[in-house]
């Protein structure tokens, strides 16, 4: 089960505290993060890995980018 | 998926860093102000003061490294596919954060970049400048935790995009079209200086293709002086941070090579010594640069990929540039305006209305 954050037409650093809130409010598992800019997409990816997540996958769609961030 | 950007790694954000922090010192040699090789605040009040929109005879000139930052990153933006026109995130406070933002930075006499690059030539008067940043923006962390936001963009038209990079090639139309006549302070639509800050200036294509270089790298690194604060502030994230303390490093060791580092408080170039105002005025821009996301550079490069709000933002400035000359709120070496001190202490509680009031919505 997995969490879903729509952080897209923010700008930064909005995607990454609404990233940082949920990885606080739940100890593991997946979160997937929409993001429409690069900038976010590489800000959010470096905040998951500073907090141990790891980023699983990705992906496109449309004009957004769906990060899939993983822990346990 | 995309080529991984190199630019938004460690070494990536501490050669950009590096690289401005030797270009400034030495745009200094070339003809720019003391201390001044690059100050976003600086430069968009003369470029205010060439188009007339404020009269202060000293500081007229349209800066080619403003309009080189805009078109730099707007081909960076371009060549790597990140050109996005979008905007909608409530721009009139955007405008007033830029407004209030440089009338902060014009008390003080210089944005984050050169506070950073004060220090670097020895300018004690920065480390009160820095301080007040640092102050201003906890504030604004502090906000943002609170759930300050100002609201979704939404996508629009690519010509919306391209309203600013179309001023910037404007502007710099202007300048080819209307050159400084020597010993002459007009030529067309266009007014220049003949002693001050505004006189001193680089060689035009010096000037543009530095700016040009580092609108590209900034784009490419995400490079923000306020984020660099505000993002240790408020993650414990140095990422940033390493760029901003590079650029003072290098321009602080290229100052030493070229002769420029001279330290002290009395009789630095283009600064004034009232401590409390220094910070004042400091804290004030930071607050409004970390309510609106991003350092006065950031908000050019913003503007480069298409962002209209952080474009509304740059007008903000120059508007507010023009009022503080106006108005009587712009410091001089001789210390702070007639009208600097309540116009800060206006500034600041502006930033806090709008810090209070601008929270989270619930529906995207």
């Amino acid at each position: 089960m997995s969490t879903k954050i729509d952080a897209r037409g923010l700008s930064c650093p909005q995607p990454v505290l609404m990233t940082l809130d949920e990885i606080k409010a739940v100890s593991g598992g997946e979160i997937e993060v929409l993001v429409d800019t690069e900038t976010a997409k590489e800000n959010v990816s470096r905040a998951a890995t500073s907090q141990g997540w790891e980023v699983a996958d990705v992906a496109e769609e449309g004009d957004a980018v769906r990060i899939t961030i993983r822990k346990g | 998926m995309r080529l991984k950007n190199v630019f938004a790694s460690w070494g990536g954000i501490i050669g950009v860093g590096l690289l401005i922090g030797i270009l400034a010192p030495l745009l200094q040699k070339w003809g720019n102000p003391g201390n001044m090789g690059i100050c976003v605040a600086c430069f968009e009040r003369d470029i205010a003061g060439a188009l007339g929109l404020h009269r202060a005879g000293v500081v007229q000139y349209i800066r080619p490294e403003i309009i080189g930052f805009v078109l730099g990153s707007l081909i960076a933006a371009y060549l790597f596919k990140e050109f996005r026109p979008r905007l909608g995130s409530a721009p009139i406070v955007r405008f007033v954060l830029g407004a209030f933002a440089m009338i902060g930075a014009l008390v003080f006499l210089g944005c984050p970049w050169r506070a950073a690059l004060r220090l670097a030539g020895g300018d004690g008067n920065a480390i009160l400048g820095i301080l007040g940043l640092i102050f201003g923006i906890w504030i604004g962390t502090l906000f943002l935790k609170n759930g300050y936001n100002l609201g979704r963009t939404q996508a629009t038209d690519t010509a919306a995009g391209w309203m600013l990079p179309l001023m910037m090639l404007g502007l710099l139309a202007l300048l080819i079209i209307f050159p400084q006549i020597e010993g002459q302070d007009k030529n067309g639509v266009l007014f220049y200086s003949l002693k001050g800050p505004g006189a001193m200036h680089a060689p035009l294509l010096i000037s543009l293709v530095i700016g040009l270089t580092v609108g590209f790298l900034a784009q490419r690194s995400r490079f923000c002086t306020m984020g660099a604060i505000r993002d240790f502030l408020l993650f414990r994230q140095t990422h940033l941070l390493m760029g901003f303390v590079a650029l003072i490093c290098a321009a602080f060791v290229t100052n030493l090579i070229l002769g420029q580092f001279h330290p002290g408080f009395e009789g630095q170039p283009v600064a004034h010594t009232m401590h409390v105002w220094n910070f004042a005025g400091m804290a004030l821009a930071g607050l409004a640069f970390a309510l609106a996301g991003g350092c006065p550079g950031r908000q050019l490069f913003l503007s480069g990929e298409g962002d209209g709000d952080a474009a509304v933002f740059v007008l903000g400035m120059i508007v507010g540039a023009a009022f503080a000359h106006n108005f009587g709120l712009a410091s001089s070496p001789k210390g702070v305006g007639p009208y600097g001190i309540p116009a800060v202490i206006i500034g600041i509680v502006v930033c806090l209305f709008i810090g209070f009031t601008m929270r989270k919505r619930s529906t995207p």
